[in-house]
């Protein structure tokens, strides 16, 4: 396939670079001066005008044939050394065109939101120099037509998730809930370098060493029968990916970052869980589809890791009580379900549940925003409730993303989560106890969101009198987009109406000239019709016993709150309000280990580094002092006896020249005397 | 009177000077006595040239003589008025400075 060639794309991704670049160098003075107007306009701009030629970039591969999608803008070529190419290109197909609609789309509501939201922020500028150098570093992996220059984005959203989870730093617990997040990531993004680098060293033994997609995919059947070890190059290397994926993406078992990103402004949680950061590694997998399609073994791991992530991400939310951190769980969890659709070879369900779930969870993360913004900072859920009658517009938005995540009949997350778990049971890499992790999922999906819908919103308020006098809706800047995407997160799921219920699933048809390769994928289904109705209604069904039980508890009270807790003596409940303790096990085991070697690195450095530097030292020491002896005793003595002896010989000389003329006169008139007597004779 | 008279007033007149020079410590009185020295000379040439050549040459030497004296006499006293300026005497044993 050729691609068109046009030049505009790289302003998609420029611009919020400029953007960042404004508000970043100048920013302080832009702001001392022209005031926060002037940042939020600097910072909103390029967003929409990149979601404007996003839009158009979409339009244009529309009236292309379908076989044919791809725009490409080429600036310059990066590497060229041997036979390695690396070009700085851009690339616009079905799969990127996708993923920057959501991004520039999503996250110019949130930048918009953030004006709001972050008002009172004395560091306004720097806020939103980094959110803007956040959407620039996604929209370069997004666009990116080789994997080098997709690191270099993978990086960058790493690199100012770092800076943004941090970004109130002189709160210890921010400043390291950043440096989790940047470390964890570190770990998956060296098996991304390390897979990254024997795709290259195999297909270049081959003589097709490159690191552009389209190549890639064009010789990769290459990588068939190809062997490292007892394991296939295709196997090994999308398992390396998938480890990258993993840190990106927040799965087993590199998920603890996410939770803890909360320590960031909310609209970056929004930011990071909804459009950008962890939706990059269900991307970079739909981007290499073609490899992980070569690998039955990776998908079956990615698919159980993302069965697994869902079901436990699911069951510690369901007692937490942060507001934020039931979210976080919820990211996680939904997280699963995406990699549970690419591991069953259903990449383009994977990737409308990342579209959907930008929209709810965006959503709902800026609601939760909304309401912190009214509580003046409280997150806690049980010092909420009833706060329906103070902020309708907040409650209404919120409570339709949750209709959505909960998988509410026809809303987006329906439409999405449902596709995943049919093709989770009946596609050819799926399979029943697949199916059933989801499902359980699904039921307890719907039961903490419920429950904090009911714990924030509903019964009476537990603020204290001073809180609730000062609760209020939020400002039109942070209600405008929470209704925008409450409406995208209803009516999302028109994108791809699932073909069961008479849509045709047009999301999957877009997608499907990158999916649809070598007959893998999701196509290869069996069950019928029928069956799939009976799932979908199986699922709706537990989503509604799910949403009855949280009311039953929560807002009804009819079954007492400490039913489920006291089960197996509370231990399931404890296990799952401290995390499995998994940040405990992490601690006793990797960082006590790390933490052991450094002493013994310290230890080492001390005791054996330290001794050879100051034996060294002592041998130089002597060697010197032996030369000092030689110099002051042989070379200075010889210099000084010589200096002696010359004094020596001045002082009597001298003894001659006495300055008394008469004396002088003397010698004259003798030496005369004597010279005369001399001839004379 | 012949040639003998005047050598032998030259030589006491050299021999005065020589004396003067090397006893005096007074810098003028040095000058004085190498001023009898030079005339001890000048009376040896004039001397030989009325006894012995009988030209003009021997007087012409004397002027010669003369003059230089003259020239000799401004700058020794120039000196020494160097030398009472620094010192503030002109006592010779005083002024030793120049010894090595």
């Amino acid at each position: 396939m050729k691609p068109v060639n046009v030049d505009y794309l790289r302003w998609i991704v420029f611009l919020p670079l400029l953007g960042a670049f404004l508000n970043g160098v100048p920013g302080a003075a832009i702001q001392r001066v022209a005031g926060r107007k002037a940042i939020s306009l600097i910072a909103c701009t390029p967003l929409l005008i990149a979601f404007a030629i996003s839009v158009r970039a979409f339009v244009q591969l529309m009236q292309l044939p379908a076989e044919n999608r791809l725009l490409l803008d080429h600036l310059w070529t990066w590497i060229s050394v041997g036979s390695l190419r690396v070009n700085v290109a851009f690339q616009v197909d079905p799969l990127s065109a996708v993923m920057i609609l959501v991004v520039t789309g999503v996250g110019g509501l949130i930048h918009i939101y953030s004006t709001g939201y972050m008002h009172d922020e004395k560091s306004y500028w720097r806020y939103f120099a980094f959110l803007n150098l956040f959407t620039f570093a996604m929209l370069t992996l997004a666009l990116a037509d080789n994997l080098l220059l997709m690191f270099v984005g993978w990086e960058g959203v790493g690199l100012c998730s770092y800076a943004l989870i941090g970004f109130w730093y002189t709160d210890i617990n921010n400043a390291s809930a950043g440096s989790k997040a940047f470390i964890v990531n570190r770990i998956g993004d060296f098996g991304f370098t390390l897979g990254a680098f024997l795709l290259f060293w195999t297909l270049n033994n081959l003589g097709h060493g490159t690191l552009t997609f389209r190549e890639l995919q064009e010789h990769a059947h290459l990588l068939d029968g190809q062997m490292i070890g007892s394991m296939s190059v295709a196997t090994a290397v999308t398992l390396l990916f998938f480890v990258g994926a993993t840190g990106k993406s927040a799965q087993i078992p590199l998920y603890v970052w996410l939770p803890d990103a909360m320590a960031g402004p909310t609209p970056v949680s929004a930011l990071i869980h909804a459009a950008t950061m962890v939706t990059a590694g269900v991307y970079m997998i739909g981007r290499t589809n073609f490899l992980f399609s070569m690998a039955p073994t990776t998908l079956h791991v990615v698919a159980w890791i993302g069965a697994l992530t869902a079901f436990f991400a699911a069951t510690i939310g369901l007692t937490q009580t942060d507001i934020k951190r039931v979210l976080a769980y919820s990211t996680v969890s939904q997280l699963g379900y995406m990699f549970l659709a690419m591991g069953v070879g259903a990449y383009a369900a994977g990737i409308f549940h990342l579209v959907t779930h930008a929209f709810f969870k965006a959503c709902l993360f800026l609601g939760s925003g909304s309401v912190i913004h009214s509580m003046h900072g409280e997150q806690d859920m049980r010092k909420m409730g009833g706060l329906k009658k103070w902020m309708p517009i907040t409650h209404w938005t919120f409570v339709l993303s949750t209709l959505a995540i909960a998988g509410f009949p026809l809303t987006s997350g329906f439409c999405s989560k449902d596709e995943i778990l049919w093709k989770a049971f009946s596609s050819e890499h799926g399979s029943t106890p697949l199916w059933l992790v989801g499902f359980a999922g699904a039921g307890m999906t719907a039961f903490y969101m419920s429950r904090q819908v009911i714990m924030t919103f509903y019964g009476e308020c537990h603020a204290d009198h001073h809180t609730q006098e000062h609760l209020h809706e939020s400002p039109p800047s942070m209600a405008y987009p929470l209704v925008v995407l409450a409406g995208l997160a209803l009516f999302g799921g028109l994108l791809g109406w699932p073909t069961a219920l008479g849509g045709g699933n047009r999301f999957e048809h877009w997608l499907e000239p990158l999916f649809s390769h070598g007959g893998h994928g999701g196509h290869a289904e069996h069950g019928s019709a029928s069956m799939e109705y009976l799932l979908m209604a199986a699922s709706v069904g537990c989503a509604a016993v799910g949403f009855l039980l949280a009311r039953a508890m929560y807002l009804t009270k009819t079954l007492p709150v400490d039913t489920f807790a006291n089960l197996a003596n509370g231990t399931l409940y404890r296990w799952s309000y401290n995390k499995y303790y998994v940040d405990e096990f992490y601690a006793a085991t990797v960082i006590a280990f790390t933490m052991f070697l450094s002493r013994v690195s310290s230890a080492f450095d001390t005791y054996v580094v330290d001794f050879l530097v100051n034996g060294a030292a002592t041998v130089v020491r002597t060697g010197s002092w032996l030369n000092g002896l030689f110099d002051t005793y042989v070379i200075d003595g010889t210099v000084d006896g010589l200096a002696t002896v010359t004094l020596g010989v001045g002082s009597r000389v001298r003894q001659l020249q006495s300055g008394s003329i008469n004396g002088y006169l003397y010698v004259i008139a003798v030496a005369t005397v004597v010279i005369l007597l001399y001839r004379v004779m | 009177m012949g040639l003998t008279h005047y050598l032998i007033v030259s030589l006491l007149v050299f021999s005065l000077g020589l004396f003067c020079v090397l006893t005096r410590r007074n810098a003028i009185g040095v000058l004085m006595g190498v001023e009898l020295v030079l005339n001890s000379a000048n009376i040896n040439y004039l001397a030989f040239a009325r006894f012995s050549s009988g030209g003009y040459d021997g007087q012409v030497f004397a002027i010669f003589v003369i003059m230089l004296a003259a020239a000799e006499a401004a700058i020794g006293l120039a000196i020494v008025l160097g030398i009472y300026q620094t010192f503030q005497t002109i006592d010779l044993e005083a002024t030793e400075t120049l010894r090595g």
